[in-house]
C-alpha cells in the first residue's frame, strides 16, 4: 500500500504521566496495548507452569507428582489461562498498539472504556486462580465445563468461576466494540475497506466474532449458575433438562472462539510475509474473503465437537460436510501465502522464521483438523491426545507463534530499539524443536488409545509420553529467553529506523520509532 | 496434594528418558497408529483414516515442496529482485475448486461409512451400559443379568508401591461378555455425569449421557479380550474406568449366562441368611473399596469441601434410619448418588455396618448395625 503522509508537526510534547497512575488512569492505545501484552505474557507463564505440572505428571505411568483430583484442576485452568488470559489479551494487545497505527488514527475511538476493558481483566485472573486456595479446590471439569460435571458435581469454586468468566466476557466485548468503532469510523482518508492493512481486517472479523458469541457463553454459565444456585434444572436430567443443551450452547460459543484465537494471527503473518519476501502480498482480495468466509462458516459447524453425543445421521452428515468445507478457505489463505514467497526476495529475519513456522505447524494442525472432521474416524479420535495434538499444533505454534512473529515485528516499532537478531533466532529454533517434540508424539499416543485428560495411562503410551514431557519443558524454558529478548530490548539496542525493514509497508512504518506519545493528530491521506 | 517423589522414583525420573532409545517396541505401528479393530465397521473406519492420512500427506508434499523450493531458490541471496505480481484469478479459481474436489471424494465413502454406523437395528443380544463415578455396570436385557465391571489394578501400582502388571489400568474385575458373530446393540447412558463408552477395537464410541439412551452395535468376529476407556472427564478417577469385553464362542455364552443367573440365585439366598456382625464388617469392607472409597477416602475421612467425612459423621454414628435413607436415595443436589440400584440388600447392609463400625464410629456413636432385612424392610412400598 502506498501512503502519502502529511509532514507531522508534534506542537504539543504530551508525554505520558509518570508513576503507576500513568498505568492505572491511562487512556492512551500504546499504554493499554503494552498492559494487555505484558498481562498475556504473565498468563502464559502461569498457564505455561500448570502445563508443566500436568507433563510432570505424564513423564510415566502411575501417579508419583499430583493427585488426579489436582490434575483435573490443572488442566482446567491451564485450558481457561491460555485460552481467556494468554491468547486473547495478546491479540488485544496488539490491536491496542497496532490498529490505530495502521488506519492512521489518533488513538482507539473509546479510550476511556479501553481502560476499562483492561483494568477489569486482570481481576477476572484474581478471581480465577484464588480458587486454588478454596475448600474443593479450583474447578476441576476441564476448560469446556461440560455440565452436569460443572454444576450438581462442581467443587463450591464454580461460583468464582462463573462469576470470572463474566468479568472476561465482558472486557471482550468491550473491547470488540472499540475495534470496530476505531476501525469503522476512524481510518485515514483515502483508507476503503479494501484498502485496510490485512492485520486490520482479520480484527475486524474477530471483534464481530466477538462480540456475537461472548454473550452466548454468557448465557450458558448464567444457565450453569441458575441450576447450581436457584433450583433450576437447564443441564439437570432428573429435573427434566438437558445435557447435551449446554454443549450446543457451548460449542456455539466455542467454535467461533477458536476462530477468534486464529484469524488475527492469519493478519499478522500475512504482514510479516509479505514484508520479508519484498514482494506484495499475493490474493489480498480473496484474503479478505477467505477470512470472511471462515469466520461464517464457524457458526455452523460447532457440533463437530459432539460426533459422539448421540445425534442424528443427518446432524452427522451436515456437520461433517460443512466443518470439511473451511479446508477450502483455510486452503486458500496457505496458498496466497506460499505464493507471495514465490520469486520474493526473502531474508529471514526472527519474524520471518516464526511466520513460515505458524504456515507450516498450522497447516499440519489443519490436516488434522480435517481428519478430524471424517465423523466415522472421529468417533476414533475424538477425545484421545490426537484431538490434543491438533488443537495445540493449531494453537502453540499456530496462535502463539504468530503472535511472537508480531512482537518482533513490531517490537523495534513499539521501543526504537532492535531486538538482539542472535537471540531471537535462537529463540525460533529451541521453541521450533521444542514444540514439535511435545506435540507431534502426542498424534501418536492419541491414535495409539490414549484419551486426552487422562492423569495416568496404560504401559504402551509411556515412551511418547517421556518424550513429549522432555519436549514441553525445553519449550517452557525456550520462553524464559523471549522474555529475556524483549526486556534486553526495552532496555536499549540497535536505533531502529522508522522503517524498521528494508521492505515495511503500512502507515505505522511511516512514524518515527519510538512513534510519539500521541500520533496521528491530523490524518494521513492514503491514496 | 504434592506428594513427596521418593529415592528410587527420582532415579526413574533421571534415567527413563533414555531407555526408550533401546527398546525396539518404539516403532511399533500399532503403538503409534489407529487400531485396525476386529469388525467389518473398524476396519472401514480405519480404511477412511488412511484414505485422509495419505490424501494429507500428498497435499502437504507439494505445497510444502512449493514453499521449501521457493525458501531456496527465492532468498535474497539468490534472488535479490523480487518479481512483482501479486494476482491471478485463474489460478485462485483453480486452487478454489480443485481442493473442494479433493473434499467431495473424501466426503463420499466417509458418508457411506457413517451410514452403516447408522443401520441401528435390535441386536441378537441387548446389553444397557451405564456409566458411574467411576465404573460401568452391564445390564443384559435377554437374561436379567446385572453387573458392575471396576477397574481391577491395585492402587498400590498406581502409586508405584507394586510392580505395574500387564494390563495396568486395562483390567476389570468383571468383563462384559458376548458371542461372537452375533449382534450385539449396547443403549449406553449414565447414571451422574457424562461418561464416554470407547472400545476401539470395535469402533465405537458413545457418550454416556444422564437422561439419554443412546446405541452402538457391533458383529465382532474373532473371539478374544479386547480393552478400551472412558473417554468423557467424569471426575477424578475418569482414567480408573476402562472397559474389557470378553468375547467367546456361543457355547462359552450360554454356560457363563446359565453361571450368571446361578450366581444372582445364591445372592438372593444371602439375603435370608442370619449374618453374624463380623461377617457384615468384613463384606462391608471389600464393598466399601470397591464403590465408596473413591470418595469419601480409605478411613471414611472424605476431600474437604468436596465429599464429606464418615468418620464421626452424625448421621453414620447416631441415625440409623437416615443412613440407609442416603445410601438407598442419594443424598439431592451433591455428588452422592443413590446406590439402592448399585448394591444387594446384603452388601448395603454390609457396607452401613461397616462403616458405622469401621475408625472409630463404633466408639463414639451407637454402634447399631444394619441387617439384610432392614434393607428388604426399607424396599417395602410405605404405607
Amino acid at each position: 500500500m502506498s501512503a502519502v503522509i502529511e509532514s507531522h508537526e508534534q506542537d504539543h510534547h504530551h508525554g505520558p504521566p509518570k508513576g503507576i497512575t500513568r498505568w492505572l488512569y491511562t487512556t492512551n492505545h500504546k499504554d493499554i496495548g503494552t498492559l494487555y501484552l505484558w498481562l498475556s505474557f504473565a498468563m502464559f507463564l502461569i498457564g505455561g507452569a500448570m502445563a508443566l505440572v500436568i507433563r510432570a505428571e505424564l513423564f510415566a505411568p502411575g501417579m508419583q507428582i499430583v493427585e488426579p483430583e489436582f490434575y483435573n484442576q490443572m488442566l482446567t485452568l491451564h485450558g481457561l489461562i491460555m485460552v481467556f488470559g494468554a491468547v486473547m489479551p495478546a491479540f488485544v494487545g496488539l490491536a491496542n498498539w497496532q490498529v490505530p497505527l495502521q488506519v492512521g488514527a489518533p488513538d482507539m475511538a473509546l479510550p476511556r472504556m479501553n481502560n476499562l476493558s483492561f483494568w477489569i481483566l486482570p481481576f477476572a485472573f484474581i478471581v480465577l486462580l484464588s480458587s486454588l486456595f478454596m475448600e474443593g479446590g479450583a474447578p476441576n471439569f476441564g476448560w469446556t465445563f461440560y455440565a452436569p460435571l460443572s454444576t450438581t458435581y462442581a467443587p463450591p469454586s464454580v461460583t468464582f468461576f462463573i462469576f470470572s468468566i463474566h468479568i472476561m466476557g465482558a472486557s471482550s466485548i468491550m473491547g470488540s466494540i472499540n475495534v470496530i468503532v476505531t476501525i469503522m469510523n476512524m481510518r485515514a482518508p483515502g483508507m476503503t475497506l479494501m484498502k485496510m492493512p490485512l492485520f486490520v481486517w482479520s480484527w475486524l472479523i474477530t471483534a464481530y466474532l466477538l462480540i456475537a458469541v461472548m454473550p452466548v457463553l454468557a448465557g450458558a454459565v448464567t444457565m450453569m449458575l441458575m441450576d447450581i444456585h436457584f433450583g433450576t434444572s437447564f443441564f439437570n436430567a432428573a429435573g427434566g433438562g438437558d445435557p447435551v443443551l449446554f454443549q450446543h450452547i457451548f460449542w456455539f460459543f466455542g467454535h467461533p472462539e477458536v476462530y477468534i484465537m486464529i484469524l488475527p494471527a492469519f493478519g499478522i503473518t500475512s504482514h510479516i510475509i509479505e514484508t520479508f519476501s519484498r514482494k506484495q502480498l499475493f490474493g489480498y482480495t480473496s484474503m479478505v474473503w477467505a477470512m470472511t468466509s471462515i469466520a461464517i462458516l464457524s457458526f455452523v459447524v460447532w457440533a463437530h465437537h459432539m460426533f459422539t453425543v448421540g445425534m442424528p445421521l443427518a446432524a452427522e452428515l451436515f456437520f461433517m460436510w460443512a466443518t470439511m468445507l473451511i479446508a477450502v478457505p483455510t486452503g486458500v489463505k496457505v496458498f496466497n501465502w506460499i505464493t507471495t514467497m514465490f520469486k520474493g526476495s526473502i531474508s529471514y529475519e526472527t519474524p520471518m522464521l516464526f511466520a513460515i513456522a505458524f504456515v507450516v505447524l498450522f497447516t499440519i494442525g489443519g490436516f488434522s483438523g480435517l481428519m478430524l472432521a471424517i465423523t466415522p474416524a472421529d468417533f476414533q479420535y475424538h477425545d484421545t491426545y490426537f484431538v490434543v495434538a491438533h488443537f495445540h499444533y493449531v494453537l502453540v505454534p499456530g496462535s502463539i507463534f504468530a503472535i511472537m512473529a508480531g512482537v518482533y515485528f513490531w517490537i523495534p516499532k513499539w521501543t526504537g530499539n532492535m531486538y538482539d537478531e542472535r537471540l531471537g533466532r535462537l529463540h525460533f529454533w529451541l521453541s521450533f524443536i521444542s514444540v514439535n517434540i511435545t506435540f507431534f508424539p502426542q498424534h501418536w499416543v492419541g491414535l495409539a488409545g490414549m484419551p486426552r485428560r487422562y492423569p495416568d495411562y496404560a504401559l504402551q503410551f509411556a515412551d511418547w509420553n517421556m518424550v513429549s514431557t522432555v519436549g514441553a519443558f525445553m519449550f517452557g524454558a525456550s520462553q524464559i529467553l523471549f522474555l529475556f529478548i524483549v526486556l534486553k530490548t526495552l532496555m536499549g539496542g540497535k536505533k531502529a529506523t522508522a522503517e524498521v525493514w528494508e521492505s515495511s509497508r503500512g502507515l505505522e512504518w511511516t512514524l518515527e520509532s519510538p512513534p510519539p506519545y500521541h500520533t496521528f493528530t491530523t490524518p494521513p491521506k492514503v491514496n | 496434594m504434592l506428594n513427596r517423589i521418593s529415592r528410587s522414583n527420582k532415579f526413574s525420573l533421571i534415567f527413563t528418558p533414555f531407555l526408550f532409545l533401546t527398546q525396539p517396541t518404539l516403532a511399533a505401528w500399532y503403538d503409534i497408529n489407529m487400531t485396525k479393530g476386529v469388525t467389518t465397521v473398524s476396519n472401514e473406519v480405519f480404511d477412511l483414516h488412511m484414505l485422509i492420512f495419505w490424501v494429507c500427506v500428498v497435499i502437504g508434499i507439494v505445497v510444502f515442496g512449493v514453499m521449501f523450493y521457493s525458501m531456496f531458490a527465492h532468498s535474497k541471496k539468490r534472488n535479490p529482485n523480487s518479481a512483482t505480481f501479486h494476482e491471478n484469478t485463474k489460478l485462485e479459481i483453480v486452487w478454489t475448486i480443485v481442493p473442494f474436489l479433493i473434499l467431495v471424494l473424501m466426503a463420499i465413502p466417509a458418508s457411506n461409512t457413517l451410514m452403516n454406523i447408522y443401520k441401528d437395528v435390535e441386536g441378537d443380544i441387548n446389553i444397557q451400559v451405564v456409566g458411574y463415578q467411576w465404573k460401568w455396570q452391564y445390564k443384559y436385557l435377554e437374561d436379567d443379568i446385572d453387573f458392575f465391571s471396576n477397574l481391577k489394578t491395585d492402587w498400590d501400582e498406581i502409586y508405584n508401591k507394586t510392580p505395574k502388571g500387564e494390563f495396568y489400568l486395562q483390567e476389570v474385575d468383571e468383563p462384559v461378555v458376548i458371542p461372537v458373530g452375533k449382534k450385539v446393540r449396547f443403549l449406553i447412558t449414565a447414571n451422574d455425569v457424562i461418561h464416554s463408552w470407547w472400545m476401539p477395537d470395535f469402533a465405537i464410541k458413545q457418550d454416556a449421557i444422564p437422561g439419554f439412551i443412546n446405541t452402538a452395535w457391533t458383529v465382532v468376529d474373532k473371539p478374544g479380550t479386547y480393552r478400551g476407556k472412558c473417554t468423557e472427564l467424569c471426575g477424578k478417577n475418569h482414567a480408573f474406568m476402562p472397559v474389557v469385553v470378553r468375547v467367546v464362542s456361543d457355547e462359552d455364552y450360554k454356560e457363563w449366562v446359565s453361571n450368571k443367573k446361578a450366581e444372582a440365585y445364591r445372592m438372593s439366598e444371602l439375603t435370608e441368611k442370619n449374618w453374624t456382625v463380623e461377617e457384615l464388617k468384613t463384606r462391608g469392607e471389600g464393598v466399601y473399596q470397591k464403590n465408596c472409597i473413591a470418595c469419601h477416602q480409605t478411613n471414611g475421612q472424605g476431600i474437604p469441601g468436596i465429599f464429606p467425612p464418615l468418620t464421626g459423621s452424625d448421621v453414620v454414628l447416631n441415625n440409623k434410619a437416615k443412613n440407609i435413607e442416603i445410601l438407598m436415595e442419594g443424598a439431592q443436589g451433591t455428588a452422592m448418588q443413590s446406590f439402592a440400584n448399585q448394591l444387594s440388600e446384603v452388601d448395603m447392609a454390609a457396607v452401613i455396618t461397616y462403616t458405622r463400625l469401621a475408625w472409630g464410629n463404633a466408639d463414639d456413636g451407637n454402634g447399631e448395625i444394619v441387617v439384610p432385612k432392614d434393607i428388604v424392610e426399607y424396599k417395602k412400598p410405605k404405607a
